[in-house]
């Protein structure tokens, strides 16, 4: 035993079993939030219990089981006459999502296991996602048409899924009218107001051109009024039906129909319904706004956030890191310049993300944003135009920030291009730059590509810099739209990476919105593993091509 | 044959200087990279630079007025256009500070003047702070006239440019419809008055017959039935024994105090008017020498004693076991006796005007000596700042001068950021940081001293948790570990620097916390269990017979243990509640705070340290493994040769040569700790606490700046320190990395060598 001490074995198993523990880290962290992300959007069986209160009597639970958990029952030995006669050391306790937020006090409520009475998951139990207050599980009973009862048990189903999908595609096209022509012309209207305020600034508001604003206003008014006429008709219409549902309560319920998104029986699902249903609930968490103050729906605005400022970054730091690369590897001498750029780009890479945004929000926005506002957007002051964050700030504050990664990935792929091509080019009669333009370059485009994917993983996953320039909880316009000139950099975006700090830490219902962080962790995490894989495969890939070419 | 040579040239001049154009290019660009560095060191020191500047004086106007022997006080309106001056023979005067040409002023010209009580009945004057702008003159039959400057805006078009013009027009008011209030019900004269005002109610105190201390309040009371207000007064009168020398009363109407030589009596006055006695303040003569005036700071909780030494103690409330009461905090040295205190509106900025006429600027809590000196060539009789404290008017005989006051920060000192200082209403002096509040006169507390304990706080329980780790794995997986399960252990590892800190942070957050505070014990556990349980594994591996022993050999051990940390790990949970059970009655939180008297946190330094030290962990790994990796292979094959144990080559050899390149891997990882922002901000409380305790929390320099920067206003002092903050951040992480990375070359450059 004392000389298998001495032989250091027990140490260097120790050394080994720290590898393991960082692997069980990585690993299980990716695996639990691609578990909890993923169940998220797996339909749950809605189950109708019979609960014992403590006062004796009983009381029916419908809901899924969110989470379960055993404690010792002496913690809940206070919860009077249920645990009467209970004998075992632990006791489950469930947490149920009951929803039907407008009519119980707390859209959960705690189980105590010995509690439940009866449990079963009847087949016409239907959850309803809806616009408003979040989801309403019971059973539906009818459906009506103007006051009017026109589907009993039946063909309940049948008209319900019929007319839901009318109310869906009204609303769908009242949300259009509203976003796009509507909203094209309020974009209108504030630039007419901004042209006229222009005019005044310069001193050439003539009467002419007075009148031919308010006559454009006018107009754009006009229109403005049908477009409400039949964006009203279009509401009017989905508000024809309703769905009249039986509540846990026993009580029956009107939901309106135009608030009705989607109306599932999960219970009466087979596997692959199951599985068709989650697949159809990802693509709608990609491809659809939030809902209920970030808590519910999709995170489309935050996806299309992310990868336009990390798309404006890379065409900001991709000449810049590769220029530098260039002349860091093929230019500088062995002197003190080169040692001190090198010092700068190692700093560059280790100073805290923060500082990078503090010092966006001062240069950038204030100082940059704020003299570009009194030169080209007089007219809106002192309202700002650019000097308040925004995406093109965010971008070129992350591209600083993403520097040093792109000149250390190209500087490496430069350095694995053998000398004998260069030396070959330059002794054919190529000047200098035109084997750098003609030949490094191109050998060395994958390394930049590497570059540029780690630098938009490291983007893409940065948030502290970004609270400070430009990113908000909610930006009800994309950076991009209809309205000339289209590409909007002045306006502020949403974030995947903020938007799980935001939901996760700032929402009003915490406990509703974790499964959203879960999923939106995963996405982001899946986005950013792929990418960085993505990145080693090509360096190895190129490590391999330029190993053969040195023989 | 010559055309097409030259034509050759020609190419290849163009060439050539396409050539020569690229090599500037490219050189800008590569010093772009310097630039941009120097470009946030730089304007980060711009931006912190104004908080040290000392305070500026320049003289903007001088004009002089007639019989200004005769001013008793001096006013400023808000935008420093319109000045005035009330006599001691009790005329109001309106004059202009600046020229305006709209309504033909000059700097000088006297507005408006009125007189508000006749010269032969005045008998004292009394000014209310600052703030309150009102003024009252005590007279010879017992009663007092308030008087208070108003001021109104208007716009007027400008007829040469057409443009918007501010006018103001002033006016004096006398206050209770031009009638004098009546302050002693016996008629006497009033020989000394202090006089503050809450808007309704008003409070008058005063000296009649050198001992008699006459305190009055005056409340506001509504007839129901016609709606008039009235003015009701209570009288009160405490005789003293021996002759006051100076009043105050507290702008709350809540304290009057009098001073009667070295002796300052306190006095509660009630709600309805009733005054009880409350303390007596020795000023110690012997080493601040004789008091000779009393003054309060603005905001109303300090006074200030002027003494014949040249000194101004400042003394405020403090909680004693005799309930509060007034305490010598600290001194100012005015260089000679001081005649007159004007105090700032906001600001805890003090001005004396010395015997010598000398100016002094001083600001109490930073206990900053900002300025002194004589502005004007003769003596200074009189000063006057404006409410937005950029202007300041001085009178010297019959010159005025305005002078534009550059004091943007006064209450930012370096002392007051790194030292204890001592805050009004604290019982010591302490560090703290509290940046913003609701309402205006509060003061500000700016000392980096607790954010910048929590990060190294934050930092250090990282680097304990990530250090042993990240190291153990570095050498394992480069020295021990076999090349085939290397290629895939590396880049999994590295994987997670990847992994974005605002997921940790989530998790450490919401699913780790909650976790540790159910199941310390069990992470107690694991921390123990684990080590010993990867020893016995082993240990019992070693006594397999040698078939079994050699399909798994010491490369990949690691695999091996995985399954066995997980156990011991579900085990150490899963004995979790039983411990609890059996060693801390089933309340392991309730235990540390009752019976050992820690404070436990639900996002503590733990969750912190456990989180952050998994984001530091692969910076970690990844430097030291290349540096390890990196030994050459001669040095330790030598060493195995000579007959050393693996474990003696690593530690004797390998260990020692590699040693720079582990050190810089800590630097780099301390770097990345220090800095790291969402992990502290989601994990933490971000309570600004001193206190090494592991179960609370902290609050860091770049989560205080990601929580404080969005709200800051631009150019204020907080906003100033807060680039300070990602300053101090910025030169740190420079420090570490510069270091780290100096090593790492003269690493390489050694091995090279080998």
């Amino acid at each position: 035993m004392n000389k298998w001490f001495k032989s250091g074995k027990p140490w260097i198993w120790l050394t080994a079993g720290s590898v393991s523990v960082s692997l069980i880290a990585v690993v299980g962290l990716v695996l639990m939030i691609g578990w909890r992300g993923l169940s998220f959007f797996w339909p749950s069986a809605i189950h109708e219990m019979s609960i014992e209160q403590a006062d004796g009597s009983t009381r029916t639970l419908i809901g899924e089981i969110y989470e379960s958990e055993s404690v010792p029952t002496s913690r809940v030995s206070d919860a009077g006459t249920i645990m009467d006669g209970y004998e075992g050391e632990k006791v489950t306790r469930y947490l149920m999502k009951i929803g039907n937020r407008e009519y119980v006090p707390l859209d959960f409520a705690w189980v105590l296991g010995p509690a439940i009475r009866a449990d079963e998951t009847p087949a016409g139990l239907a959850v309803i996602e809806r616009t408003k207050d979040g989801n309403f599980y019971g059973y539906p009973v009818a459906i009506e048409q103007q006051g009017e009862r026109v589907a009993t048990q039946g063909n309940l189903r049948e008209e319900l899924f019929q007319r839901m999908e009318r109310a869906v595609e009204l609303n769908e096209k009242a949300m259009a009218l509203q976003e796009g022509e509507i909203g094209a012309i309020n974009y209108e209207l504030t630039q007419l107001n901004l042209q006229r305020r222009g005019l005044e600034l310069s001193g050439s508001l003539t009467e002419e051109a007075i009148n031919d604003i308010e006559q454009r206003r006018e107009q754009l008014q006009s229109q403005y009024l049908e477009y409400e006429k039949e964006l009203f008709a279009l509401r009017d219409k989905a508000g024809r039906d309703s769905l009249i549902m039986r509540d846990m309560r026993g009580e029956e319920i009107k939901v309106p129909m135009y608030q009705v998104l989607d109306v599932n029986f999960p219970n009466d699902m087979g596997f692959f319904a199951k599985l068709g249903h989650f697949f159809q609930q990802i693509g709608k968490f990609v491809s659809e706004p939030p809902r209920e103050a970030n808590t519910e729906g999709g995170v489309f605005p935050a996806i299309f956030g992310t990868v336009f400022m990390v798309l404006l970054m890379s065409i900001i730091v991709a000449p810049f890191g590769v220029i530098a690369a260039v002349y860091l590897h093929e230019y500088a001498g062995k002197n003190a310049v080169t040692k001190l750029i090198r010092i700068a780009v190692i700093n560059l890479a280790g100073v805290p993300s923060i500082v990078y945004g503090v010092f966006g929000l001062g240069f950038f926005v204030y100082m940059v944003g704020g003299s570009l506002d009194q030169i080209f957007y007089p007219e809106a002051l002192p309202n700002p135009t650019f000097g308040t964050p925004g995406v093109l700030w965010s971008a070129v504050t992350l591209a600083i920030l993403t520097l040093p990664v792109v000149i250390v990935a190209t500087e490496e792929g430069l350095s694995r291009i053998p000398p004998t091509l260069r030396e070959g080019s330059l002794s054919l009669g190529a000047t200098k730059w035109e084997t750098i333009w003609r030949i490094v370059l191109p050998m060395a485009s994958p390394a930049i590509m590497t570059g540029l994917i780690l630098a938009v993983a490291r983007a893409a996953g940065e948030v502290a810099p970004l609270m400070l320039v430009g990113v908000v909880k909610s930006a009800p316009m994309l950076p991009v739209d209809g309205n000339f000139p289209y590409f909007h950099l002045d306006r502020k975006f949403m974030h995947l990476g903020f938007h799980i700090y935001d939901v996760g830490f700032q929402s009003p219902n915490v406990e509703a919105a974790r499964p959203l962080v879960y999923a939106t962790s995963f996405l982001l995490i899946t986005i950013i593993v792929g990418l960085n894989l993505t990145a080693i495969g090509v360096r190895n890939h190129l490590r391999e091509k330029y190993r053969s070419l040195e023989h | 044959m010559a055309s097409l040579s030259a034509q050759q040239l020609a190419a290849n001049r163009g060439r050539l200087f396409k050539d020569r154009a690229a090599r500037y290019g490219v050189t800008l660009g590569g010093i772009m990279v310097l630039v941009a560095l120097l470009l946030i060191f730089f304007y980060l020191l711009y931006v912190v630079q104004p908080i040290f500047e000392s305070v500026s004086l320049k003289e903007e106007q001088s004009f002089s007025l007639p019989n200004s022997d005769d001013v008793e006080a001096l006013g400023m309106e808000e935008q420093a256009e319109i000045g005035y001056r009330l006599m001691k023979s009790g005329k109001f005067e309106f004059f202009a500070l600046a020229d305006k040409s709209i309504v033909k002023r000059k700097a000088g010209d006297i507005i408006d003047s009125k007189e508000v009580v006749s010269d032969d009945k005045i008998t004292s004057f009394a000014s209310t702070l600052p703030v309150n702008k009102q003024y009252a003159y005590g007279l010879n039959d017992g009663t007092a006239m308030v008087v208070q400057p108003k001021f109104k805006v208007s716009f007027a078009e400008d007829p040469q440019t057409g443009a918007l013009e501010r006018t103001i027009t002033p006016r004096v008011e006398v206050l209770n419809n031009g009638e004098p209030l009546v302050v002693d019900e016996s008629g006497q004269a009033l020989e000394k008055l202090a006089y503050e005002s809450d808007g309704d109610t008003m409070m008058f105190a005063a000296v009649q017959g050198g001992n008699n201390l006459l305190i009055t309040k005056y409340a506001a009371e509504e007839n129901f039935m016609t709606g008039e207000t009235t003015l009701k007064p209570v009288f009160h009168k405490v005789t003293l024994n021996g002759t006051i020398d100076d009043l105050i009363v507290t702008p709350d109407l809540r304290q009057v105090m009098a001073r009667r030589g070295n002796r300052i009596h306190v006095f509660d006055v009630g709600i309805s008017g009733q005054v009880t006695e409350r303390e007596l303040m020795l000023v110690n003569a012997r080493e601040q020498g004789n008091a000779t005036g009393l003054y309060l700071l603005a905001g109303a909780s300090s006074i200030l004693v002027t003494h014949d030494t040249g000194l101004v103690t400042q003394w405020f409330q403090v909680a004693t076991d005799e309930g509060r009461q007034y305490q010598y905090i600290r001194s100012f040295d005015a260089g000679s006796p001081v005649k007159d205190i004007e105090v700032e509106y906001y600001r805890r900025t003090f001005y004396t005007v010395s015997e010598n006429g000398q100016l002094g600027i001083f600001y109490t809590t930073s206990e900053a000596d900002l300025y002194r000196g004589n502005p004007l060539e003769t003596g200074v009789e009189h000063v006057m700042v404006d409410p937005r404290a950029n202007y300041l008017i001085m009178q010297s005989g019959n010159r005025f001068s305005v002078f534009d006051i550059k004091n943007e920060h006064p209450e930012v000192t370096w002392s007051a950021m790194w030292q204890e200082v001592w805050y009004e209403g604290y019982p010591e002096p302490d560090y703290t940081w509290q940046s913003t509040s609701g309402s205006d006169d509060f003061e500000s507390k700016y000392s980096l001293v607790p954010i910048a304990f929590g990060t190294i706080k934050a930092a250090a329980y990282a680097m304990l948790f990530a250090v042993p780790i990240g190291l153990a794995a570095a050498v394992y997986t480069a020295y021990f570990m076999s090349p085939s399960v290397r290629k895939y252990v590396k880049p999994t590892v590295e994987i997670m620097e990847a992994l974005p800190t605002v997921i940790l942070g989530f998790l450490a957050g919401l699913w780790l916390a909650p976790i540790i505070e159910r199941y310390l014990p069990g992470l107690i556990a694991v921390l123990l269990l684990v080590p010993a349980a990867i020893i016995l594994t082993a240990f019992l591996w070693s006594r397999l017979p040698s078939h079994i022993r050699n399909t798994v050999t010491d490369g990949r051990a690691a695999l091996l243990l995985i399954p066995v940390v997980l156990l011991v790990g579900w085990f150490s949970f899963g004995l979790s509640p039983w411990v609890e059970e059996v060693l801390f009655d089933g309340n392991v939180r309730g235990y540390l705070t009752n019976e050992l008297g820690i404070t436990f946190d639900q996002r503590n330094s733990l969750v912190v340290g456990i989180a952050m030290g998994f984001a530091v962990i692969p910076t970690i790994f990844s430097i030291a493994e290349d540096a390890v990796f990196s030994v050459p292979k001669h040095l330790s094959n030598g060493s195995l040769a000579l007959g050393a144990t693996p474990w003696q080559t690593l530690t004797k050899v390998v260990l020692l040569t590699a040693s720079p390149g582990i050190f810089s891997a800590v630097m780099m990882g301390l770097g990345r700790a220090v800095g790291e922002t969402m992990i502290v901000l989601m994990a933490t409380g971000n309570t600004p606490i001193m206190d090494w305790n592991i179960f609370e929390g902290m609050r860091t320099l770049s989560a205080n700046i990601a929580v404080e920067m969005p709200e800051s206003e631009v150019g204020s002092s907080h906003y100033r320190i807060l680039f300070l903050a990602a300053f101090v951040l910025f030169i740190f992480t420079f420090f570490f990395n510069t270091i780290a990375e100096f090593v790492r070359q003269r690493l390489r450059d050694k091995y090279s060598s080998m």
